[in-house]
């Protein structure tokens, strides 16, 4: 027999490994949704609503269809059935039918020969509305006399934490609103999908999704068609944080393709891309906090209202986050916290990073921070005194499994090397490129004061509450001239997190196989779930070990069988092994991987709901110009439990990257609304953090293994965007000494000290409902 | 809406196309050459994924008529590797981490080759400057940051 000398094997777990997609990707070769085209293939594109609350009286699509180039112009009236869709609730139609309920709903779509004609086309469509007030205060939603903006009411989800003695008393009680503004994931390639009919009346949909099943659903039965006729590739995606959550052109595209036979194809471009896809929700969250004289937390009591928008999106879920994790990684005897979503007439929120926790991290760190100061004691002591340990229970009544390592991470971010301090401020001397605002920055740095403060925060990874989690690998080992070769199939999402890398380095650790390909996502495989809940290391890379393990069992069985092995004299594992001639036929296993199941959520959410907790540690340095309000973030450092880093580069990138989300929360990103008309869809007026505005980020990464996890490694996506921000607003209060109860921070806020008030007066932990407007 | 011929060199590669006056360098790449290497993310001049080099000079190809590129050369992202070897920017954005979903990487990777033309070892503050017209969604720019300085031969 031959034994293969085993060359040793480059980019298994632990190594920070380039992953295949990198190649293509810094060429140009990579094809993105918006790169596909097709011969013969149709433009398509939408008209929406102009009005965030009306009535259609008619539509006219004559002048549309006579146009010159024009294959289609569709409306409700061309829907092939009434179903709706929607991520978690059924409540939106493709195209508006009668009402519409947000500026930006679809109303009519075409398809043209070029994309001018189709926005031609759009042009000539005549809708005559009937306009109505729109309702976009999501406090003035939930009261009774609010118009009902859905049959079934303006509650979208209504979520009830009762944990320990609801009205407990305390030595030290503080207690202030709070304010979050919508941000917009702005993934840098546009929503895009190539739809192709098929002989048989379905369609093939390239597209650029986070969840290729979910996709499919929704669009099958909006179409009437049964499932098995609607197949879904991926299509390379341009970022998605969120945003590629929800079905936005998927089901338009499908339905231009089926009316005329031909490919069509959708991209959008900026303007369309915010009003097309949900946003973070908009939060007012009213907090009280009660602690012992020496600190110890008695109790936390919040009411959070989320805005939830035309449409219900995943609004149930985040609601039911923010409520969970509302009391931050803390042992906290006694709460009361109460969350609704409401649909009002404003863009719908749905998906982004961090998913409800974001919001009630940012208000319940301030919190902490001026307990702390009504304490008189120092804020990261505070925490740390406090922080969540191996086995305490959080507010849901949950004992954390596998470890809290809160503390510790408290302790070590504390430590990380600090910036450099400023530089010198005063005089001619002064570098301009580092003030605040930079050159821009016409003083000469007089005003510049120096913050640093710490935040930490929690969520959940993958899915909770009794939801069938799962996802499914089929893992293929084949030879080819002469040489072992893995295909990895699953329906996991790349959406730049590097799930395939994950796959690439799983494979290739188990079976001991240097060339793995993972192949193009679709839907001839079971579901893979969402790229999203920081779950697709967790259950894909779990689904890939387990095939893989199995398909080792079966060439040790052939092994066995063939004589071909070798044992160790110390644990009689085969060795050295040359798979190759004991892969006629291929070894295939499918394995579809489930992580435990969890509890359904009950009235007073006392429920292990949750699989699993990520934590994480913020600590930023600010240089605050209090003279002009502008903010340059120096530094920020951070203490994270990964669990295990499959790749080490790929996690760091998770949070350098999460961190100038959270960074563009805190200080710059805002989707404003104006009577719910979106105020400034483009990137000339919604900033995003630049290089000029990212600070270095230093990293430290905690690995405490999950039992469950595969390798152990826990999701890393979220936690860096969830207390990053309420770490630099708290770094930007401790410069300026401003409340600062709203994020982002605006200058005036910081110039004025101006707080944010709802004008609505509201018991914190008291149901949102009985706000009482001041 | 007149049309004229334009005789431009891409990548080294003498090309014609017919064009309207008013149609955008970043149209006639990707759909008519089916260049689609240069994304389009803003289309209004300011997030840098359509960036490509026309002589040389760094520019929004979303912003730029076609026809002012009449006679000139232009290097797109699919003209930076030589002869199918990766360009050291490339590789080092590979082992750097200077892309994750990848889609505003050729706009990077070309500002940065201009960067790298103009200051072959630039400091970081040089680096951060040049690069700021070059939006990424996904790495915070640290990855960037470093793939550029290790290019840099820093």
């Amino acid at each position: 027999m031959t034994v293969a000398a085993r060359p040793r094997l480059r980019g298994v777990v632990g190594e920070s490994a380039p992953r295949s997609d990198a190649p293509p990707k810094t060429q140009g070769a990579f094809a993105y949704a918006s790169d596909l085209a097709r011969e013969g293939m149709l433009h398509g594109a939408t008209l929406r609503s102009p009005h965030p609350r009306a009535r259609i009286a008619r539509i006219d699509v004559e002048a549309a269809r006579a146009l010159p180039g024009v294959a289609a112009v569709l409306t409700a009236a061309d829907l092939p059935t009434k179903v709706k869709f929607g991520l978690m609730k059924l409540d939106q139609l493709p195209l508006a039918d009668g009402r519409v309920r947000y500026a930006g709903e679809p109303v009519a779509i075409v398809a043209a020969e070029d994309p001018e004609r189709a926005r031609e086309a759009v042009r000539a469509v005549r809708v005559e509305y009937e306009v109505l007030p729109a309702v976009t205060d999501p406090v003035a939603a939930l009261h009774p006399d609010a118009p009902r903006l859905h049959d079934d009411g303006n509650v979208i989800e209504d979520v009830r934490v009762v944990h320990g003695d609801p009205d407990a008393r305390a030595d030290v009680v503080v207690e202030d609103e709070y304010e979050v503004a919508m941000q917009d994931q702005a993934p840098l390639g546009p929503e895009a999908g190539l739809a192709i009919p098929d002989p048989d009346g379905g369609v093939t949909l390239h597209v650029a999704t986070q969840w290729l099943h979910e996709d499919l659903r929704q669009i099958a039965a909006c179409l009437g068609l049964p499932e098995r006729k609607v197949r879904l590739v991926l299509a390379g995606v341009g970022g998605a944080f969120g945003a590629r959550e929800d079905v936005t052109l998927q089901i338009h595209v499908c339905l231009l393709a089926l009316a005329t036979r031909r490919p069509v194809r959708i991209v959008y471009g900026r303007e369309e891309s915010f009003h097309g896809h949900v946003h973070r929700h908009a939060a007012r969250l009213w907090y009280a906090h009660g602690a012992t004289r020496d600190g110890d937390l008695v109790f936390v009591r919040a009411s959070i209202v989320l805005d939830g928008g035309g449409y219900a999106s995943s609004s149930s879920a985040v609601v039911a986050n923010a409520a969970c994790f509302g009391a931050g990684p803390y042992r906290v005897p006694n709460a009361l916290i109460h969350a609704v979503g409401a649909y009002t007439n404003n863009p719908p929120a749905g998906a982004m990073r961090g998913f409800g926790a974001v919001q009630s991290c940012f208000a319940y760190e301030a919190q902490m921070d001026r307990l702390a100061a009504a304490l008189g004691m120092d804020p990261v002591a505070l925490r740390g005194r406090n922080a969540l340990r191996d086995g305490d229970r959080i507010v849901t009544g949950q004992a954390v499994e596998g470890s809290a390592p809160v503390a510790d991470l408290i302790r070590r971010c504390a430590a990380l090397p600090p910036p450099a301090p400023p530089p010198g401020l005063i005089a001619g001397e002064v570098d301009l490129t580092a003030l605040p605002g930079g050159v821009g920055n016409v003083t000469r740095g007089e005003g510049v004061r120096r913050g640093t403060a710490l935040a930490v925060g929690f969520k959940n990874a993958c899915y909770s509450h009794a939801f069938d989690d799962f996802s499914t690998a089929r893992v293929r080992l084949v030879r080819e001239r002469g040489e072992p070769v893995a295909y990895v199939l699953t329906a996991a999402a790349e959406v730049g997190q590097g799930i395939v890398g994950v796959c690439e380095q799983i494979a290739r650790t188990e079976l001991g196989v240097q060339r793995v390909v993972v192949e193009t996502p679709d839907t001839s495989i079971g579901s893979a779930g969402s790229s999203s809940a920081s779950r697709q290391t967790w259950m894909t890379g779990g689904a890939v070990l387990a095939a893989c393990r199995e398909v080792k069992a079966e060439l040790a069985r052939r092994a066995e069988a063939h004589d071909r092995v070798r044992r160790t004299p110390r644990d009689g594992e085969p060795v050295d092994v040359d798979l190759a001639p004991l892969l006629d036929p291929p070894i295939e296993r499918t394995v579809t991987h489930r992580h435990r199941p969890t509890e359904p959520r009950d009235a007073t959410t006392q429920n292990a709901g949750h699989v699993a907790f990520l934590f994480a540690a913020h600590r930023a340095t600010v240089d605050v110009d209090v003279e002009t309000g502008i903010v340059k973030v120096v530094q920020v450092a951070t203490s994270q439990d990964v669990g295990k880093a499959i790749n080490p580069l790929a996690v760091v990138g998770q949070l350098e990257g999460g961190i100038a989300q959270g960074l563009g929360l805190a200080v710059m990103e805002e989707v404003r609304l104006q009577g719910g008309l979106m105020r400034n869809a483009s990137f000339t007026d919604y900033l995003l953090p630049t290089t000029l505005d990212m600070p270095p980020v230093v990293c430290d990464l905690v690995e405490h293994p999950h039992p469950d996890a595969p390798y152990g490694a826990k999701g890393v996506g979220e936690p860096p965007t969830i207390s990053s921000t309420p770490a630099i607003v708290a770094a930007i209060r401790a410069a300026t000494g401003r409340e600062l109860n709203r994020v982002p921070v605006r200058p005036d806020d910081i110039v004025f000290g101006t707080a944010a008030r709802s004008g609505w007066r509201m018991r914190p932990g008291a149901d949102p409902r009985t706000a009482v407007r001041m | 809406m007149t049309e004229r011929l334009l005789r431009f060199t891409v990548n080294g590669e003498p090309r014609e196309v017919r064009v309207a006056d008013d149609r955008r360098l970043v149209d006639v790449l990707r759909d008519d050459l089916r260049l689609t290497g240069t994304k389009e993310g803003c289309s209004v001049g300011v997030c840098g994924v359509c960036g490509v080099l026309v002589d040389g000079a760094l520019v929004s190809a979303c912003l730029y008529p076609a026809v002012f590129a009449d006679g000139a050369s232009i290097t797109t992202i699919e003209g930076i590797a030589r002869g199918g070897t990766l360009a050291p920017l490339q590789e080092a954005f590979i082992s750097e981490g200077g892309f994750q979903c990848g889609i505003c990487t050729p706009g990077q990777i070309v500002a940065a080759a201009a960067l790298l033309a103009e200051r072959p070892r630039p400091t970081d503050a040089e680096i951060d400057e040049w690069m700021t017209g070059s939006l990424c969604r996904c790495t915070g720019y640290a990855g960037i940051r470093r793939a550029i300085r290790k290019a840099a031969g820093g």
